[in-house]
């Protein structure tokens, strides 16, 4: 059932698929029979698989099933009457407190706090990771080494000097404030990830502009940017999943009008008025993280060609 | 595919401005929010803070207090259990898959797709899926007991002594995808002629991978530690998400004690003292890693 | 400085009506998200509403716990909003005593809150240093045990009249099919059921001892050590509940799937909107029916210190409108927990209430945990019983002994 699913969503790019990676795959030829190797190749693959998409599985079914069949029946077996309304509901008119308008509301709020973050923490992020492969100074790698450590140290223990930071700056519960926020907590794996791509990028490019006489913001946007879509790509997955997810700090410093989608999704999640509405609850969840799955599934391929050019040269 | 460059840019001769003024916000972050907030959070856990900071001094009371509350020492081992764990099989799984992919195989945009869709979902959503699946109510255990299996026991997340697995096979389904994707990516950086070389002398293909692919890796495999290793330190959520820290305290993570007696109980003071048990761990673990591998002279 | 503020009051009301077109928006950020909860707070909404402001509502949900970290981060930050829920007790004192908080002394003079609200406890947590700070909204008390008379009736067995009787029953139950006791797995319900056994089991004097007096002989004497025992016994009969949120427990009894709870009244929210009876559907035993003392904990707001003299003022009009007695009676009718003033007319309260509202008036009422303990205390009693609980190997004595350090190095 959802292998056919998965299938029928990537079939629409599956005719192009060997030659669209930057370099194609490395191992043996293929060879087109039943060959042991193949058995073992595939079977593995399959059974894997199957253990990916059982959770998908089930939130779909679940979504599409009604309370009284959820209560009977087991969590795979397939909806025997297939109703939409858990996804309306979940959509439209799930409540907590008073508000019942369900995740409507939280979809603006999360895209107005996506896109700025996204935006200002990658430029900052690449900006950094620039400066950090080509125009190092003393000192500026022991800044890198504490950023690094930053990436260990887990949100909640940073909330309270995260805090007192913002209202120093006056810009607490402000959108403003969420944007430094996640551009603080994004800076670590980005400017790894930036600079690690822009030092493998050819030195005599670099050396060339400079004889030419281009300065910092010039080689920038005239060289490196215009070589960097592989990167971004991967960059800019990255964050949108990880703002478009992001639980804590969207409650923590923002207020009720402008709550993401990921706090109502708890908030939805999380009130229990009666018996817990699994359909309900399922269909929200699947609703919440449709923006990233589909960037997921539009990029995948982008993704593996970002990762290579970002990770594999260190 | 391209060869690595050497050293020596110009980075004497042309000290530019604009290069450090663009480095200023990631100055300020490492130093006023990771050093400075890392700082002011030892300092306060000597401290005895309620709801809020205060300056009243109270020597190693808190720490003392730490490491003799049950709830701690069951939070380090959870975490050790889990880290080990899901280091091990998300690099083994992840190279594994990844090595299955690049072998010319069909569909291989699809399979990628399955693998790496999870990590688009966040903890709390990965958290509540299986918290779902492994309900021996309605899961994986009322359906096996349905086909006849009438003493099958699988309730990973209401048993105390394993409940810790129980979040791990949520953690790996979340995250493996990600890093057979890295590891995809370096696999496709190895060189074509390696490959034919090792076939002409005869090498079978796993001593290939082993002793020849996996080194060459090195790089894809440090990014892949930073990002497996800073998640499994943060674990908060999943566990939120899945178990609560439940049953009792079984599967209490150190996260989670650092935010419920900084928050729920009113006691920064404790609070900090976990937390800067935490960053000393990772210190001490990742700052001489961190130095050789970043500072220093950069590798030609 | 009284006269000053008055001529202001007065000037503000003479106002009133050419501001009207303008309402004031308040933010109000609560806990309250299960279905018995949010109907009550429907009732707040529309009498704030109704006094010419606006109610915005700020729920959280996943209980005190999730929420409180939110409205104290953003307190401190800087970014208050209009109006909060508190437990009232120990939790806010800090912030009060930073400035952060409004002091409501004027409004409780002029309405003369000393006088109607009862018990005298209740505005005695909201007051520090003589100054008022909170506007308390309702009595909870947490010595119920809720039985459902189908479960009961299908295992063959009487409704029990008290705690014995239910431990008694517990076999009966257990052959049934029915889950005796249905706990879920939220650290504060553990709590909450053994500071229950105390007080119900031990009595008054036990109480005071252990939890105000902090008397070590009789922490670790052999009346406490009964406690556990009983906690022990409690402890086998909710086996098996695996739930975690207190309601989803409670519609176990409801649906007869479970044959009891011992819970707060505000369970009594959640029989309600299920349709249920007082005494023929379900049954309610105050002091699990051996010791009817209860603790009159409960809800209040807090107003965080606002610059805004709009908002100053509607939170003054929100702090009379908690208390007024309309608004009392329908918030508490539909959440199930006490009225704040004996003075209301609560004829349509079923039996529970009424089983409440007559102890409340014998004065058998005691002081909460969450007044005599720190947060932090609390914190580490849940951490103990939410262990003990869901362990089976840990024996009452060395939760006993654990129990008895936590307790003695309380502030």
């Amino acid at each position: 059932m959802a292998n056919i699913s998965a299938l029928n969503q990537t079939a629409a790019g599956f005719d192009a698929v060997s030659d669209q990676l930057g370099s194609g795959p490395r191992g043996k030829k293929p060879r087109r029979t039943f060959s042991g190797r193949n058995i073992v190749i595939y079977g593995t693959l399959f059974v894997a698989a199957v253990y990916y998409l059982l959770p998908l599985y089930v939130m779909v079914v679940t979504s599409l099933k009604g309370m009284p069949e959820i209560r009977l029946g087991n969590i795979f077996s397939p909806p025997v009457e297939i109703t939409f309304e858990p996804w309306v509901k979940a959509w439209a008119s799930a409540c907590t407190g008073l508000n019942c308008d369900g995740l409507s509301r939280g979809f603006g709020n999360s895209v107005r706090i996506l896109l700025p973050s996204v935006v200002v923490s990658i430029i900052v992020a690449s900006v950094s990771g620039y400066a950090l492969a080509n125009w190092r100074f003393k000192g500026a790698d022991l800044f890198f080494s504490i950023l690094i450590v930053g990436a260990f140290i887990p949100y909640q223990v940073m909330i309270y000097p995260i805090v007192i930071v913002l209202r120093e700056l006056g810009i607490y519960g402000t959108l403003t404030g969420l944007v430094v926020v996640h551009t603080i907590f994004g800076m670590p794996i980005l400017t790894l990830l930036f600079r690690n791509y822009f030092t493998s990028l050819p030195e005599e490019l670099f050396k060339a502009a400079r004889i030419d006489g281009a300065g910092f913001w010039q080689i920038y946007f005239r060289i490196m940017l215009p070589m960097s879509l592989p990167i971004f790509v991967v960059a800019i997955i990255l964050q949108v999943t990880g703002i478009w997810n992001d639980f804590l700090f969207g409650v923590v410093f923002t207020r009720p009008d402008t709550y993401p989608m990921t706090v109502q999704l708890n908030n939805i999640v999380n009130s229990v008025q009666g018996v817990k509405e699994y359909n309900v609850n399922m269909a929200a969840t699947l609703l919440t993280g449709a923006v990233p799955l589909f960037v997921y599934f539009v990029s995948g391929r982008l993704f593996v060609r970002g990762i290579a050019a970002g990770a594999v040269k260190g | 595919m391209r060869s690595t460059v050497p050293a020596g840019r110009p980075n004497r001769l042309f000290r530019n401005l604009n290069s450090k003024i663009a480095l200023i916000p990631m100055i300020l972050t490492a130093l006023v929010v990771f050093l400075g907030g890392t700082v002011w959070t030892v300092v306060y856990s000597f401290t005895r803070s309620g709801l809020l900071p205060r300056l009243t001094f109270v020597g190693l009371d808190q720490y003392e207090r730490l490491w003799a509350a049950p709830r701690w020492i069951i939070s380090i081992q959870n975490l050790a259990i889990y880290g080990v764990l899901s280091l091990i099989f998300s690099l083994v799984i992840g190279f594994i898959l990844a090595a299955l992919m690049d072998q010319k195989i069909r569909f291989e945009n699809t399979f990628r797709t399955i693998f790496l869709y999870p990590f688009a979902l966040s903890f709390i959503v990965t958290g509540l899926v299986w918290q779902w699946i492994l309900n021996p109510e309605f899961g994986v255990q009322s359906v096996v007991r349905s086909i006849g299996f009438t003493n099958f026991t699988f309730d990973p997340l209401y048993n105390s002594q394993i409940v810790i697995y129980g979040v791990l096979i949520a953690g790996l389904w979340q995250g493996t995808g990600l890093v057979m994707c890295l590891m995809l990516a370096g696999l496709r950086g190895i060189d074509e002629d390696i490959w034919k070389a090792a076939r002409v002398d005869g090498i079978p293909m796993w001593r290939t991978y082993l002793f020849i692919v996996i080194p060459m890796m090195r790089p894809v495999f440090i990014t892949t530690l930073v990002l497996i290793a800073s998640g499994i330190v943060k674990v908060y959520d999943l566990v939120v998400a899945q178990t609560s820290g439940g049953p009792g305290i079984a599967s209490e993570v150190p996260a989670k004690y650092v935010y419920d007696y900084m928050f729920q109980a009113q006691n920064l003071g404790q609070g900090f003292a976990a937390s800067t048990m935490m960053l000393i761990t990772v210190a001490i673990i990742v700052i001489p890693w961190a130095y050789l591998e970043f500072g220093g002279k950069k590798r030609g | 400085m009284r006269l000053q503020y008055l001529a202001a009051v007065l000037a503000a009301s003479v106002m009133l009506p050419a501001a009207h077109a303008g309402a004031t928006d308040l933010e109000v950020t609560h806990w309250w998200t299960s279905g018995g909860e949010a109907a009550a707070v429907k009732e707040l909404a529309k009498a704030f509403d109704a006094s010419g402001n606006k109610w915005i509502d700020g729920a959280i949900a996943g209980s005190g716990g999730t929420a409180r970290p939110i409205m104290i981060s953003r307190i401190t930050g800087g970014d208050p909003m209009g109006a909060t829920q508190f437990n009232h007790g120990r939790q806010a004192q800090e912030l009060v005593q930073a400035g952060l908080m409004r002091d409501l002394t004027d409004v409780a003079k002029r309405e003369n809150w000393e006088k109607i609200i009862r018990p005298a406890g209740l505005l005695k947590s909201c007051t520090i240093d003589g100054k008022i700070y909170c506007a308390p909204v309702n009595i909870h008390s947490w010595q119920w045990l809720w039985l459902s008379n189908a479960a009961f009736k299908k295992a063959g067995v009487d409704v029990p009249k008290n705690w014995n009787e239910f431990v008694a029953a517990g076999p009966a139950l257990q052959k049934a099919g029915i889950q005796p006791l249905a706990l879920g797995g939220q650290p504060w319900q553990a709590n909450g059921l053994f500071d229950t056994l105390m007080i119900s089991l031990g009595g008054k004097d036990l109480y005071t001892k252990v939890y105000q007096d902090k008397d070590k002989a009789t922490i670790t004497g052999p009346e406490v050590a009964k406690i556990f025992k009983a906690a022990d016994d409690a402890r086998k009969l909710s086996k098996g509940t695996n739930v975690q949120d207190w309601n989803q427990a409670t519609n176990m009894v409801i649906t007869g799937k479970a044959g009891g709870q011992v819970m707060g009244d505000w369970a009594q929210g959640e029989f309600q909107l299920a349709g249920q009876k007082a005494g023929t559907d379900y049954s309610c035993l105050p002091g699990l029916g051996l010791n009817e003392y209860l603790t009159t904990g409960g809800d209040a707001f807090y107003f965080p210190l606002l610059k805004d003299p709009a908002k100053a003022k509607a939170q003054e009009a929100l702090a009379s409108v908690i208390v007024d007695p309309k608004t009392q009676v329908a918030f508490n009718l539909k959440k199930g927990s006490l009225p704040i003033r004996g003075d209301v007319d609560l004829g349509a309260a079923n039996d529970c209430m009424k089983k409440g509202l007559a102890i409340l008036d014998k004065g058998s009422v005691l002081t909460s945990t969450d007044q005599l303990l720190s947060a932090d205390t609390q914190k580490q009693k849940e951490d103990l019983f939410s262990e003990f609980f869901a362990s089976t190997s840990m024996t009452p004595e060395a939760a006993q002994a654990r129990f008895a350090k936590i307790v003695a190095a309380a502030d």
